[in-house]
């Protein structure tokens, strides 16, 4: 095969994007519901991820948890377990991690196995011949400890918090508004600890070769993520190749390294064979990130029409020791409504649990229901319906900074999605009964702040006219494979199936990686303009300029000539390579995503039990890049939703913190029968701001108001207001009475 | 996992020959043996063994000890005369355990007390005189009735609580001959010896559990959970009640969920035996039913929540409106 010939396109998204690029393609293939192309090898169990391969002589490792919150490992039975059968390595390397990297950190986080800041933490490694046996002499082990958790901090306390000054805020007089407010929401909510609870287990597979390491990992983020290796293992990143080709679920649990990556790549370096450290679920639970438990307290001031003339949100959460990552619960509360009078409070506490870290919509997730909470406490003492109270407190601009919006579709959402549900057929608060089940609705808006980071991709167009598509972006069961396969498809004029897509994969151009819902607008970007730079060449060899050029069915057409690829291609091979920087419209307006959810609840006056009848939501996310990916990514974001308002809380022993319910059988996440029927609308909808594909973030936006919708549900349905996540049924028949 | 022998028993002479744990479906053994929560030196596979049949017994049916959940559920006979004993069993685990688990193996899993499933934390039941993690610890789960200073521990079951409504009896082989039990008699409060879930002895192997005629009374299991599939119950409720004309003839119930064994109350249903029915008896059944109950603070709700489960139950069990 002929060498390829390498053209570029890079874009700083600086201004809008003046033309609807894929308004003018006319492949037909972009926003249609393509099933994933790997979707037969993920249902038929052949999808290779992490732990599935592993190279000949492999060894297992298996970490020893510190079953203290605080103090020190001294020293360990190393002989002992050194002498059991088929071990290899017991390890206690300053280079170990003390807990996973945060998101696009880049860097090593913490390293030592001595000091202990939480319990569960892994303190030493044993490595050994089998899974088995590396497990069972890891049972054997036995810390010597120094043991201080009579010193650690376990819950949120009441005072001593850090108060970062970059994220606080106000604006006018936010206490003499809620004095003259005609009416007023001042209270304090509560939302727990959670827990990713991702089904594949975080694993690593490393092997050194010549003094390069090579791990096929569980991550989201394979640029940073050989930045955070190789900085743990003082090597050069140059050094470090990450294989992730498929990732089973994230949420945020794998944007950085975590610690089987770094303990596998040593013990292969010491053992000079490939080690394979599959986390156990207790490990996964208490040794990667949780979220953060919350305190919140939200206050509106309202005036007689029910116009917000203030908003104060203020969060007290908490953090590992050192760490700069707190969730950032008030993220959409600056811009969502109304109101000139404005606190944004966030205060930080260390505790010694399990590290917090971003899980689905870090901040939104549990910042968006809580202010919708207090917008339905809000509704109801000013007399109006919750859904006409969100009405007349959209804001023209940003009410905090004066940026216009990119785009604000909340209206459309809620008037929409208000019909689509019947939501005038909402009863009044306590009234509608079936036998002994109160029946209630529920509303909340969802919000979800939209971003676009850098990334990379390339384009191999063979002279047969198929094409493949190269970069590291990872698919964490999101549909990446899916869609950038139909974008590049589309821009390119291809039948999907000539069109293949390769990920996860650090030697791979590097890509934004998945998180924080700029992963397919991101990386699509990037695959967008590496086409449109094949499509430059292409209508060269046309002889006409580009926008006179359609690509269609592997032919080019301008005017009245048409030409295969092949032929076009004369044997040559052409590499078209697509880099996209965020830039001005970053900065210079708003860019966010909208929505509006409602759900119908059943509420046992016998046994508090809560059963949902059915969700629906509205969405506008910009250009959907696949329905039926898209439709799946806000299915999961909302189930997230219900756990968060019903099922799901880490329980912290209350003497050393230890998360107690570490298995999926006790850490509830929804079965299907919590479940109902979810009904999705998507709004026809463009951001020219947002990037050259004019889509946005979709996964994240669907768990911000769920819970808000679920629990105002409740209350609809009982008459009663909770203000603590999850509302299990002892809080309901504490209430009932 | 500890290393062990593993032994397959070709029937049930040579399983009780054979010496050592006892594994059919093993959807709890084996986990509690890769936790090493359990530490047996030699298996007995008795997944060979037969006794996988049911088949009528005078009025009554004879359900061998290796009948799957799922198929015991199913069993027309069972869906039509013991419609309690199918519904507890399909409100328990997941389709794919249930294909799995066996009649004798679902009486004999063992509690869900998180502390017990921890070897970093002390538990009495686990390791005996280590201490009670529980108590102190998370125990929203966790026992109200029955329970000791060394253990509060909770039997996690459904099938056992609807066995011992139904009058069911365990029959049971071993190095002393053959024995039975009542269902209701089957496991043991933990008193000092939490070690001990039940009064199997060491060696001796569950063959059949024995349905009685049906008594065609109104069947309901109602389990209260904080899940609704895939969780243990909080609360669970077994009655079958007979009623003639306007008065409860006979009515037998248990509560799940709440004891290290199904709790039952013969002294309690007595008071509803020829009674019409109404709340105040309800009320009455239910205190007596909880007399004692104490919580450990997180499942103090769980008390106010068994009194409401058992008089809806009775409510809808007479014929009344649940609400």
């Amino acid at each position: 095969m002929s060498e390829p010939i390498t053209f570029k396109r890079h874009l700083r998204m600086n201004t809008p994007e003046k033309a609807d690029f894929f308004d003018q393609t006319a492949q037909g293939v972009l926003s249609q519901p393509l099933d994933r192309p790997e979707g037969k090898l993920k249902v038929t169990g052949t999808a290779s991820y992490a732990d599935d391969v592993h190279p000949p002589e492999t060894a297992y490792g298996w970490f020893v948890r510190a079953p203290i919150a605080k103090g020190w490992v001294t020293g360990l039975n190393t002989a002992e377990l050194r002498a059991m059968p088929g071990v290899l390595a017991v390890i206690r390397d300053d280079r170990m991690i003390m807990h996973p990297a945060q998101g696009q950190q880049g860097k090593s986080p913490p390293q030592g196995p001595s000091e202990v800041f939480y319990a569960g933490q892994p303190v030493a490694l044993v490595v050994a011949e089998t899974f088995e046996q590396a497990r069972d002499a890891a049972q054997a082990a036995r810390p010597e400890l120094i043991d201080r958790s009579d010193k650690a901090a376990l819950k949120l306390p009441l005072d001593d918090y850090e108060t970062p000054k970059s994220k606080q805020a106000a604006q006018g007089d936010l206490d003499k508004a809620m004095t003259e407010a005609a009416f007023a929401v001042d209270q304090v909510y509560e939302t727990p600890s959670m827990s990713h609870s991702a089904m594949e287990p975080h694993a690593a597979v490393a092997w050194w070769d010549d003094g390069k390491l090579t791990v096929r990992g569980s991550y989201q983020m394979l640029k940073t993520n050989v930045a955070e290796l190789a900085d743990a293992l003082g090597i050069s990143a140059r050094k470090v190749r990450i294989l992730a080709p498929y990732v089973g679920g994230g949420f945020g649990g794998k944007l950085g390294i975590s610690h089987e990556a770094v303990g596998a790549a040593i013990a292969a370096q010491r053992l000079g064979r490939p080690v394979a450290i599959a986390l156990h679920r207790r490990n996964v639970y208490e040794a990667t990130h949780r979220r953060s438990e919350s305190r919140q307290r939200i206050r509106l001031a309202a005036g007689a029409d029910g116009r917000l003339a203030g908003i104060g949100h203020e969060a007290w959460v908490s953090s590992m020791f050192g760490d700069s990552f707190s969730e950032p619960v008030t993220q959409a509360s600056p811009f969502t409504y109304a109101g000139e009078n404005r606190v944004i409070g966030h205060h930080v506490a260390r505790l010694n649990l399990t590290a917090p870290g971003s899980m689905r919509a870090p901040g939104e997730a549990i910042g968006v229901p809580i202010v919708e909470l207090a917008m339905d406490e809000l509704a109801q003492a000013a007399g109006l319906d919750p859904v006409e109270l969100r009405l007349r407190n959209i804001p023209d601009e940003d009410p905090s900074t004066g940026k216009p919006f990119s785009s604000n579709r909340l209206e459309d959402c809620l008037r929409q999605g208000a019909e689509r549900f019947g939501w005038a057929d909402r009863p009044e608060p306590g009234a509608r009964r079936e036998g002994e089940w109160l029946i209630g609705m529920g509303m909340a808006s969802a919000v979800r702040v939209n971003t676009l980071e850098p990334s990379e991709a390339a384009i191999i167009l063979l002279p047969d006219g198929t094409a493949r598509v190269e970069t590291d972006m990872t698919d964490i069961g999101t549909g990446s494979y899916a869609i950038l396969t139909q974008i590049a498809a589309e821009a390119l004029g291809l039948p999907v199936e000539r069109v293949t897509t390769v990920l996860g994969d650090s030697d791979l151009p590097p890509s934004s990686g998945s998180g924080g819902s700029f992963g397919a607008a991101s990386s699509g970007s990037s695959v967008l303009l590496a086409a449109q730079a094949l499509r430059a060449q292409l209508a060269e060899r046309m002889g006409c300029d580009a926008d006179e050029m359609t690509l269609k069915d592997g032919q080019a057409i301008a005017g009245n000539r048409t030409r295969a690829l092949p032929d076009l291609l004369a044997g040559d091979t052409l590499r078209g390579e697509g880099a996209i920087d965020p830039g001005a419209t970053s900065q210079t307006v708003r860019q966010a995503t909208w929505g509006a959810q409602f759900a119908e609840v059943a509420v046992s006056t016998v046994t508090g039990e809560v059963q949902l009848r059915r969700l629906a939501a509205t969405f506008a996310c910009g250009r959907i890049l696949n329905p039926k990916t898209a439709r799946s990514q806000c299915i999961g974001g909302m189930i997230f939703g219900i756990g968060s308002a019903l099922t799901e809380h880490v329980a912290h022993d209350p003497r050393d913190g230890h998360f107690v319910n570490r298995d999926l059988a006790e850490y509830h996440v929804p079965a299907n029968l919590d479940v109902p029927k979810i009904d999705i609308a998507f709004l026809p909808d463009r951001d020219a701001h947002a990037n050259p594909m004019q889509a946005k973030g979709i996964g994240e936006l669907a768990c911000c108001g769920t819970a808000g919708a679920i629990v105002n549900a409740i209350a609809n349905a009982t008459g009663k207001r909770f203000r603590e996540f999850p509302v299990t049924l002892d809080k309901v028949l504490a209430a009932l009475g | 996992m500890r290393p062990f022998t593993y032994t397959r028993a070709e029937d049930a002479a040579a399983a009780l020959a054979a010496g050592g744990r006892f594994i059919a479906g093993g959807t709890n053994l084996l986990d509690l043996m890769k936790l090493q929560v359990e530490t047996p030196d030699a298996l007995v596979d008795i997944n060979h063994v037969g006794l996988d049949a049911i088949a009528p017994e005078g009025e009554g049916l004879l359900v061998g000890a290796l009948v799957r959940n799922a198929d015991l559920a199913a069993d027309p006979r069972v869906r039509r005369d013991w419609p309690l004993l199918s519904r507890a069993i399909l409100a328990g685990a997941s389709a794919q355990i249930r294909n799995r688990a066996t009649t004798g193996g679902n009486l004999l899993q063992r509690t869900r007390c998180p502390y017990f499933y921890d070897l970093d934390t002390p538990c009495n039941k686990r390791q005996p005189g280590s201490g009670c993690s529980a108590q102190g610890g998370f125990n929203r789960t966790l026992a109200i009735l029955g329970a000791s200073e060394a253990c509060i521990a909770t039997f996690p079951g459904d099938m056992p609580v609807a066995l011992a409504a139904l009058d069911a009896e365990i029959r049971i082989d071993g190095p002393n001959g053959a024995r039975t039990l009542p269902a209701a008699g089957f496991h043991r409060l933990p008193g000092d010896t939490p070690e001990r879930d039940t009064n199997l002895e060491p060696g001796e192997l569950i063959t059949s559990v024995a349905l009685p005629a049906p008594t065609g009374g109104r069947q309901i299991y109602r389990k209260v959970r904080d899940r609704r599939s895939f969780a243990f119950a909080l609360v669970s409720v077994a009655a079958d009640v007979v009623m003639d004309g306007g008065t409860i003839r006979q009515a037998r119930v248990a509560l799940g969920g709440v004891a290290a064994r199904p709790w039952m109350l013969p002294e309690a249903q007595a008071l509803l035996d020829g009674q019409p029915p109404s709340a105040a008896l309800f009320g009455r059944f239910a205190d007596r039913l909880l007399a004692g109950a104490k919580g450990h603070g997180e499942n103090d709700f769980k008390i106010p929540l068994a009194r409401r489960t058992v008089i809806a139950v009775l409510t809808e069990a007479t014929g009344g409106d649940a609400a």
